[in-house]
């Protein structure tokens, strides 16, 4: 049975009342250390990794950006683990992003307590600034979120936001209950034995559950999905050849941003970086002689197929891709229809389990028959 | 004009169904020239990205030859192939490559008179179907 915390807070003081709770958890020895979004004045709002009770005053959990994934943090402080506790604040995402990266033993949670937010989406970093300086902070964000108005001016929400299914983590010991909970209070709830244990040191107590709160998931998530089924339509209706697909990458310049950016493009190096594809002039001078031409940099749809191979039955749709694209290329629809397509095949979700296999990582001798067609 | 001959890449393990190949070889059994053979140790070593250049390249098919589950000299490179066959099956179809265009197929190496069969019902099906949509788009696309 899960176990709620209400935090209630007066106007502009829900940070200092979070603060509160990592406060106490890290003084009661319940984590050494909290990943959790800081804002850190002129720099914005960055994970940032505090050791230090008395340094955790500035976290600022549901602002509206995610700079990079934080799962690829996550797998910088545990690959090699540390040994020491830390509670990691992650959107949804994130966390599903962390659950393919334990699959592929580049994120070991021995150690951590992984705390989720709800999540209502984020913005583009330099729309987070304009954000911020028309005044938007985090509480007028989740009131603004759930009544559905995130345009600001002349920016939204993030496309990859804009059609989540996923709003409230899975996966987490704990979870920081934003939807549904009203606009003077969030709840901290413990969803595993460990969370329990967290937030009983943390010296909350216990009690009230946030009423509306699974109704107001529901419908939020209907509405994403509605969304993600139009997108999806249209996206698959104007790249329906590899001719279309190649005029919407049009503005690619090979420089592999979005698998830089990506939390689930998990080779340690890239194979479109290594000898394979360091090719003698010589045979640059074939290629275009096959045509009489060859656009330089080549290989850009390869690239980005080759990637699709590789991480679309990972890929839990955070945007990413998007977000580093220097030439503004929206790439999420594109890995996101694709992985609609290649997960279904396997009955694989990205991030649904850190039990389920990874559909590459095995094999039966009396699967997929359809492939072939042949019985013997 | 002259008719349609369709180029088909096709990578035959070589313990399996590029042995195949070979005895239909020997026993005088001629299959089409459309078909263009790559031996690879295992089915298991086609790595997608073989496939994907192949089309990119303006390949009107892509044949995989493998060894029959339980057969495999690797003992199980032909189960993985087909995990990644399917993968790839399900990439491609998005974007006008359907499943005709690219097969996998168990032809054990006693098979030669298959191999024929196969190579045989590739070209005829590639040849109702027309060039790939890719055909002559060469590194424009690419």
């Amino acid at each position: 049975m899960a176990k709620f915390a209400k935090l209630s807070f007066k106007k502009d003081e829900l940070n200092k009342e979070l603060s509160g709770f990592f406060k106490g958890m890290l003084k009661n020895g319940a984590v050494d250390a909290v990943l959790a979004p800081m804002a850190l004045g002129k720099q914005g709002v960055r994970l940032t990794l505090v050791t230090s009770a008395d340094n955790i005053e500035k976290v600022d959990p549901f602002a509206p950006i995610a700079a990079v994934s934080g799962a690829k943090i996550a797998s910088s402080l545990t690959s090699r683990p540390s040994g020491r506790k830390v509670a990691m604040v992650l959107r949804p995402c994130e966390i599903r992003a962390v659950v393919e990266l334990v699959k592929l033993k580049q994120v070991n949670l021995d150690d951590v307590l992984m705390i989720g937010m709800d999540c209502l989406g984020r913005y583009e970093n330099t729309d987070f600034t304009k954000f911020q300086e028309q005044g938007g902070t985090s509480e007028s964000f989740l009131e603004n979120a759930q009544a559905g108005k995130t345009a600001m001016g002349d920016f939204d929400l993030i496309g990859a936001c804009k059609i989540c299914e996923f709003p409230a983590a899975e996966n987490a010991d704990m979870r920081l209950c934003a939807i549904g909970s009203g606009s003077d209070s969030v709840f901290i709830e413990a969803v595993t034995p460990k969370g329990e244990e967290a937030l009983e040191k943390s010296g909350l107590k216990t009690g009230e559950s946030p009423a509306g709160r699974d109704d107001a998931v529901k419908k939020l998530v209907a509405g994403r999905n509605e969304a993600r089924d139009k997108k999806f339509t249209e996206y698959r209706a104007e790249t329906n050849t590899f001719e279309a697909l190649s005029d919407k990458l049009a503005a690619c310049i090979n420089c592999y941003n979005c698998r830089v950016a990506c939390p689930v493009c998990y080779c340690k190096e890239c194979v479109f970086i290594t000898d394979t594809f360091r090719h003698t002039g010589e045979q640059f001078m074939m290629w275009a002689d096959k045509d009489g031409m060859l656009k330089m940099p080549n290989d850009t749809l390869f690239y980005h197929l080759t990637r699709i191979t590789h991480m679309s039955l990972f890929c839990v749709g955070c945007g990413q891709c998007t977000s580093a694209c220097p030439n503004d290329i929206d790439l999420m629809p594109l890995f996101r229809t694709s992985a609609d397509k290649t997960q279904a095949r396997f009955n694989y979700q990205a991030g649904r389990s850190v039990d389920e296999e990874q559909p590459m990582a095995g094999f039966k001798s009396d699967e997929l028959v359809e492939v072939t067609g042949q019985v013997k | 004009m002259s008719e349609f001959e369709p180029k088909i890449v096709a990578f035959f393990c070589n313990w399996c169904t590029f042995t195949a190949a070979d005895l239909a070889g020997t026993s005088r059994l001629s299959y089409p020239p459309n078909i263009k053979i790559i031996r690879v140790m295992c089915s298991g070593m086609v790595d997608p990205k073989y496939v994907l250049k192949a089309f990119l390249n303006g390949a009107d098919g892509v044949l995989i030859g493998g060894c029959w589950p339980g057969d495999c000299h690797y003992i199980n490179g032909n189960l993985k192939a087909r995990r990644r066959v399917a993968l790839v099956t399900e990439l491609l179809k998005q974007y006008g490559i359907g499943e005709e265009r690219f097969w996998l197929r168990w032809i054990a190496a006693s098979e030669g008179n298959m191999l024929k069969e196969v190579a045989d019902e590739m070209t005829a099906k590639l040849k109702q179907l027309g060039p790939s949509p890719l055909q002559n788009k060469g590194q424009m696309v690419v």
